[in-house]
């Protein structure tokens, strides 16, 4: 019962905050997202399959639309019960994050978060592709509101953007999902939206080209999602104009509910069309790689860096997911849990230091290394993590994507061969470098240098203060929320080995197709190297 | 069957409407009376028939006198009055306290005296329950003249409810145009009787089924019958307002009054869809519907009618949401937004019985509740005594009335089609049923109308939430009547809830359930006596297609149909 208490937590306190006054709303808030927190660390202690890639519990249903086999079906696998522990992590730091930022209308804003953080859940938990879809389109709603209500000048279109990008790609994911369900009744007489039956059905029954039409569907929605290069055009606005709490949810969480797309229903459902359009993604992820580290490099107004760095970021995580091999998707998973810990709390960290100064522009700001020595500690971890230094959690999942794209050869010996080819990952590295240079470049102005404090007003009014009275460093509050950030980034950084244990089976499950797909692919192709077997060649058609 | 039936039968499954006649009569006396209180009961008086009228419908109706009655899909039938009815209460409530509003403030104040010449009250209650009336018998219709005179009783008292509903000469523009171009559709379907009954000689539902059966064993349906048909789909696209007969529906809706503009967008609908339905089982799911070799659904519509309706679809759901993205005016901006769901609402009757239907009743149920949730807001906000209509005056009010608000933006999120709520499930059925008729590009057309639809939705769910207030909606003020408001609150919470129990919602589902094709498989029945009652229309028809001579076919498939849901 467990899970369903995790996903009622939210829900009821989000009820309660609305029963209860204006200034006891962050109170509940956090209370209700703690709780959540300890209700999923014991649904993970009680998790019986960490090592074997199955999902549990894997018993109970509700139907809702029974007829037509839509049931409320809850159950986690590894990389699900991940993704569930970031983000009832991050919720409660998030919403500590928010009490000195809003100031208005608080019980809606404590509200909307807490019904954000039971749909995230939702998506996550859920073994039904509706309820999946439900909970992954109504993180939109929240959202919109966290957007618009408590946003920054340019809010509404911003929360529009946000809205209508993100709605019109899923309409054809759901269509895509339908599709799949209906051509299964079709065959089987059964109506039924459970992932684990429409994958199995969907990855062996349906033609070349279904299975194409099906994975562009699929991915036409989480790659706006995730976002993908031509298709991220909502998110630098968004993410800018989110207040803070907002922010580190929307890079932190609903991101990956894009990636978690891919890689729980685009992969497995339609091998076949994965595979042949493996290359254009790949290209799109490094093509994301690089330009945004470029623009990245240009920026003056550091949440917007940060905002872009995620495009980046998100780009190594396609990068890793089309390597098609264990490698490749280890990394994806690994940096999908990584990059919501240290962008969520770089955007944390931005959200204080804009409170003290009320701008996020570079150029008004530097030194601050001797005002506030303790954020530029916490600024100074998060970076480096988010750069990819080794020790740090970064590194692990962005070697892991790399070394994945760099071994997708077709004449793999380990057993999983690949479409792509050892340049993609070296042209990819680039933007590593890219990438330490503008995370670097905006530490040494923003933390580094002679000692720059915006004078006159941020733009807000605030005149005067600018030498001694108001910019203090971090307060115990802010210190609690980022701490807990830097240690799981060093724990995982340190020794990441528990995570890719639990992380490889359901890999290998993802990827239990793959193999024989792509060999023949590769021998359409001409490319198959006669030294390796090709083993599973009569599966697919 | 004869073309007489006994009059048992068919009075009996005509209670329901006869029930909502009486009310009328007497709504429309009472309406007249010096005392207030007695006035002041009218509409109540009108929901109560309402729902007598239902729980006569819910303990009188037998499958097997609807039957008897003629009645082609006694099933269909059923759900449809209910829905009716139910939302029709709902209709009832939203209207409250906006008839007479002016009159009635008068007499209180005292600066008139009560004149029964000058009060319209009544009438507007009683047209409204005819209306009503109306749309319930349609879906039940043995003949043509029948489905005629019930489309009329539908439309006519829809025109006068428009003049009467606001004392503005935008209101008697609209009802006039109203009426022209209902007169003209009228016109249109008319001649596609005509037609109709020149191709087949009978002006019996079933018998001009047998003969458009026996036509398209033949070699097809003459050029007659199609064409008499088409004109007839012509014709019901005035009432379901889909294109090319959709131009009047901005200006009326605009033109009437709100809560008349709730009945506009909904009663006319569902009336237009029951009469396709009917209409389309003599042509379409009779004696053609079956499975191709390979076990996937052919929707049996004949190829002219099908592209026809097959443009329409398409047309109406993306003229419909390109109208809606371009309006200043709520009122305007919903009715193209009712434009293009009844867009959707065709690709559900393309789809044909079984899902198709299934997935058009629930689209109807999820479309009524949602249009109630919308206009009952709208209706419960006045501006100096007139309707609040533009989106200025709408913005910032939530947070004078953040109910209302909230209330609207349910309902928006509803008509956008945002899980979890009603309207959400009611698409995904569409789209199910869509792909499984085959129709993956009609789909594909009505899946990026959805996601462009959101641009003009989020307007009804931003402006009131988050813009400010402006000048223009500082004079908006609740109605007088708290009825509107509390049938909208419970709207938007059905908008809600009723998905819990979608499962259950449709009642019997078994007799929509759609067939397995793996049941085909099965060895064929060797004799040709098949039960009317089949569990398995589908199959059973399929055997009898196998099996039986072509003489018996229409018979059988007559017997056996999928269209007697």
């Amino acid at each position: 019962m467990i899970q369903y208490l995790l996903l009622l937590l939210p829900l009821i306190s989000a009820l309660v905050i609305v029963l209860s006054s204006q200034r006891a709303a962050k109170w509940i808030a956090l209370i209700g997202s703690t709780a959540s927190l300890i209700a999923a660390a014991v649904f993970a202690v009680q998790f019986p399959h960490w090592t074997t890639g199955s999902f549990w519990p894997d018993l109970n249903t509700t139907p809702i639309l029974g007829n037509f086999g839509v049931d409320l079906k809850i159950g986690v696998d590894s990389v699900s019960m991940l993704l569930v522990l970031l983000t009832v992590f991050l919720t409660p730091l998030a919403i500590a994050g928010s009490f000195s930022a809003i100031t208005t209308r608080m019980r809606e804003y404590y509200a909307w978060f807490m019904i954000l953080e039971a749909s995230m859940l939702l998506a996550f938990m859920s073994r039904d592709m509706i309820f999946f879809y439900v909970g992954y389109e109504f993180t939109l709603i929240p959202m919109f509101f966290l957007i618009s209500i408590w946003g920054g000048p340019m809010r509404g279109p911003a929360a529009i953007k946000f809205f209508i990008f993100t709605f019109l790609g899923s309409v054809f994911t759901l269509a895509s999902v339908i599709f799949v369900a209906v051509r299964h009744f079709d065959s089987t007489g059964i109506w039924t939206f459970a992932i684990a039956d429409l994958v199995k059905f969907s990855s062996t029954q349906l033609s070349d080209k279904e299975q194409f039409w099906v994975f562009v569907g699929l991915m036409s929605g989480f790659a706006i999602k995730t976002p993908f290069f031509p298709t991220h055009a909502w998110l630098p606005l968004a993410h800018d104009q989110a207040p803070t709490g907002g922010s580190v949810i929307l890079a932190g969480v609903l991101l990956k509910l894009g990636t978690y797309g891919v890689f729980r229903f685009a992969l497995p459902m339609a091998p076949i069309g994965a595979v042949e359009c493996t290359t254009f993604f790949a290209i799109l992820g490094i093509i994301a790689i690089l330009y945004m580290s470029l623009v990245c490099w240009v920026q003056t107004d550091i949440k917007k860096l940060i905002a872009y760095s995620s495009v980046s970021h998100m780009g190594f995580v396609v990068l890793g997911l089309f390597a098609l091999n264990p490698l490749g998707l280890q990394g994806a998973v690994m940096y999908m849990v990584n990059h919501g810990l240290s962008t969520g709390a770089l955007f944390l960290c931005i959200g204080m230091m804009y409170e003290r100064y009320h701008t996020k522009d570079m150029e008004q700001l530097g030194g601050l290394v001797s005002k506030m020595p303790v954020w530029s500690f916490f600024m100074i971890i998060f970076t480096l993590s988010s750069v990819g230094l080794p020790g740090l959690n970064g590194f692990v999942g962005e070697f892991l994507c790399l070394m994945g794209a760099f071994v997708a050869e077709h004449d793999q010996p380990s057993g999983y061969p690949g479409v792509l080819h050892p340049w993609y990952a070296v042209v990819a590295v680039i933007g590593l470098i890219l990438g330490a240079m503008y995370l670097l470049i905006m530490l040494g102005k923003i933390v580094w240098g002679t000692l720059r404090e915006p004078h006159g007003d941020g733009g807000n009014g605030h005149t005067e203060h600018a030498a001694s009275e108001l910019p203090t460093d971090l307060n115990f509050r802010e210190i609690a929320i980022l701490a807990p950030i830097a240690l799981a980034c060093l724990a995982i950084g340190l020794y990441p080995k528990p995570l890719l244990n639990a992380v490889e089976p359901c890999v290998k499950e993802v990827l239990v197709n793959y193999p024989a797909v792509i060999d023949a692919y590769n021998a359409k192709r001409g490319l198959v190297n006669p030294s390796v077997p090709v083993k599973h060649a009569e599966v697919t058609k | 069957m004869s073309s007489f039936l006994p009059m048992g039968p068919k009075i009996a499954v005509l209670t329901p409407e006869i029930i909502v006649f009486g009310g009328s009569v007497l709504v429309s006396i009472i309406g007249l009376s010096r005392s207030k209180t007695l006035r002041k009961s009218v509409p109540l008086l009108a929901a109560c028939t309402l729902l007598a009228s239902l729980v006569a419908l819910a303990l009188g109706y037998s499958y097997e006198a609807a039957d008897q009655a003629g009645v082609l899909m006694p099933h269909f039938n059923k759900i449809i009055k209910t829905i009716i009815l139910v939302v029709g209460i709902g209709l009832v409530a939203i209207s409250v306290g906006h008839i007479d509003r002016r009159m009635e403030d008068a007499v209180a104040r005292g600066a008139t005296t009560f004149d029964p010449m000058r009060v319209v009250r009544g009438e507007f209650y009683a047209f409204m329950l005819l209306s009503i009336c109306g749309a319930m018998l349609i879906p039940g219709s043995p003949d043509l003249v029948w489905l005629f005179l019930a489309l009329e009783l539908t439309s006519l008292p829809t025109y006068i409810m428009v003049a009467m509903s606001r004392g503005t000469r935008r209101a008697q523009e609209a009802a006039v145009k109203y009426f022209f171009l209902g007169a003209m559709s009228t016109a249109i379907f008319l001649y596609g009787f005509a037609l109709i009954y020149g191709s087949t000689g009978s002006l019996q539902l079933s018998t001009i089924r047998e003969v458009f059966a026996s036509q398209s064993d033949r070699g097809g349906i003459d050029t007659l019958g199609i064409t008499g048909v088409i004109l007839c789909i012509l014709g019901f696209c005035y009432k379901l307002a889909a294109a090319p007969m959709h131009f009047y529906a901005p200006d009326v809706y605009e033109g009437a009054a709100n809560p008349v503009t709730g009945f506009l967008s909904f009663i006319p609908k569902i009336a237009g869809f029951s009469a396709l339905a009917v209409l389309l089982s003599t042509v379409g799911w009779s004696g053609h519907a079956g499975f191709t070799a390979t076990g996937t659904v052919i929707s049996g519509l004949p190829a002219p009618i099908l592209a026809t309706l097959w443009m329409i679809c398409a047309l109406t759901m993306t003229l419909g949401n390109i109208g809606a993205l371009l309006q200043k005016s709520v009122k305007r901006m919903l009715a193209y937004s009712s434009i293009s769901h009844t867009g959707y609402m065709v690709l559900a009757i393309i789809a044909g019985p079984g899902l198709g239907f299934e997935a058009l009743l629930f689209y109807l149920i999820s479309y009524g509740v949602t249009n109630l949730a919308i206009f009952g807001a709208l209706s419960g906000l006045q501006k100096r005594g007139e309707d609040v209509e533009r989106f200025e005056e709408l913005s910032g009010i939530g947070r004078r009335y953040p109910g209302l608000a909230a209330w609207l933006a349910i309902g928006s999120g509803s008509l956008m089609g945002m899980p979890p709520l009603l309207g959400f499930w009611a698409k995904l059925m569409l789209f199910m049923a869509g792909i499984q008729a085959g129709h993956t590009p009609l789909v594909i057309i009505a899946a990026i109308n959805s996601a462009v639809s959101v641009w003009y939705y989020l307007r009804l769910i931003g402006v009131p939430t988050l813009s400010p207030p402006g000048t223009s909606s500082e004079g908006v003020l609740k109605g007088p009547s708290s009825w509107p408001r509390f049938a909208s609150a419970v709207a938007a919470v059905a908008v809600i809830l009723l998905p819990l129990f979608a499962s259950r919602i449709l009642g019997n589902s078994a007799e929509f359930a759609p067939v397995t094709p793996a049941s085909n498989m099965k060895p064929a029945n060797t004799t040709t006596q098949i039960a009317p009652t089949a569990v398995n229309p589908k199959q059973a028809m399929h055997n009898a297609l196998q099996e039986t001579s072509r003489e018996e076919n229409a018979q059988l498939a007559l017997h056996c149909s999928p269209t007697r849901l």
